[in-house]
């Protein structure tokens, strides 16, 4: 039997109780990232614009990953004024 | 603005321009910009990532990327700026190229086990602000959860959730090795989680809520 470690445990705990109906897979996300990372780049509050992507960012590693690095390539782009 | 040469500057062009610049046969010009904005937005967004050799893997990330753009046009919908949208696209072609080298060839199972760390560890559970009651719940309710991750969930959902969240692996990489894809991954770990979410509600007895105030401050 696999062991699961305590920190996993805690998380997943977390994981559980804050599942939601509306919730949305990683390609919904994708298809919305440039829109969100531009509206954060704009400083406009994405997390209320698109609750949904910032809630799938704050549970999918991956898509986290990806935006992560999306919004330091856009703001060293910016930085050199293209 | 089109300048006397008949060449767009980089900064002005519009999203309009890029699509007709773009469309087959795409200009070499157009290409040549996008490919700069690509390579210098990946070695940003790269640069702390990789070892390896940063202007190769760039280079090779920025064609494949061209290509990507160039055979999704049409799904442009312009709610970002274009080049924002193409670097999208190329930062998800570059990882999912290094999650597929990083973790090549690399079991889930063993990934999981490598990262089970210490024996359960009591300790680490207690709350110095919550009083003895409720850290006893909140040993129970953690208990019960280990439990229903054995008892509840199929093979493929106990070991999609613990690669991802125990051994950290993305879960591009997960649904990769799982022969499936990243979407229809997340739902079946969301058809997961709402599994033990009911049947945690059933064993522990706690309403969803109690649960939450219990492990709120964590």
């Amino acid at each position: 039997m696999t062991k699961i470690n305590v920190e996993t445990l805690k998380i997943l705990v977390h994981s559980i109780l804050e599942i939601r109906e509306d919730e949305i897979g990683c390609e919904t996300c994708f298809d919305q990232l440039d829109k969100f990372v531009e509206l954060n780049l704009a400083g406009k509050a994405p997390e209320q614009a698109l609750p949904l992507v910032q809630r799938h960012l704050e549970m999918c590693n991956g898509c986290c990953e990806e935006y992560e690095a999306l919004l330091e390539a856009l703001e060293a782009i910016e930085a050199e004024g293209h | 603005m089109i300048t006397k040469s008949g060449q767009i500057p980089f900064s002005t062009r519009s999203n309009q321009d890029w699509l007709a610049a773009l469309q087959e046969p795409a200009s070499p010009e157009a290409l040549t910009e996008l490919r700069e904005i690509l390579l210098r937005g990946l070695r940003a967004g790269l640069s702390s990532r990789i070892d390896g050799d940063l202007d190769a893997l760039t280079e090779d990330f920025a064609q494949d990327a061209i290509l990507k753009v160039l055979a999704s046009l049409d799904t442009f919908r312009g709610e970002s700026r274009f080049t924002t949208w193409a670097q999208k696209i190329a930062i998800h072609v570059a990882f999912s190229e290094l999650r597929r080298r990083r973790w090549k060839d690399v079991p889930l199972q063993t990934l999981i086990e490598t990262a089970e760390g210490e024996e359960y560890t009591p300790a680490l559970l207690t709350d110095p602000v919550a009083g003895p009651e409720r850290q006893a719940t909140r040993m129970d309710v953690m208990n019960i959860v280990e439990d229903l991750v054995q008892e509840e969930l199929t093979e493929r959902q106990r070991e999609a959730l613990l690669a991802i969240l125990q051994a950290n692996v993305p879960l591009g990489e997960v649904a990769r090795q799982l022969n499936t894809n990243p979407n229809a991954l997340y739902k079946l770990l969301h058809d997961a989680r709402k599994r033990l979410q009911q049947r945690l509600e059933e064993k522990s007895g706690l309403k969803t809520q109690e649960v939450f105030a219990l492990f709120e401050n964590d």
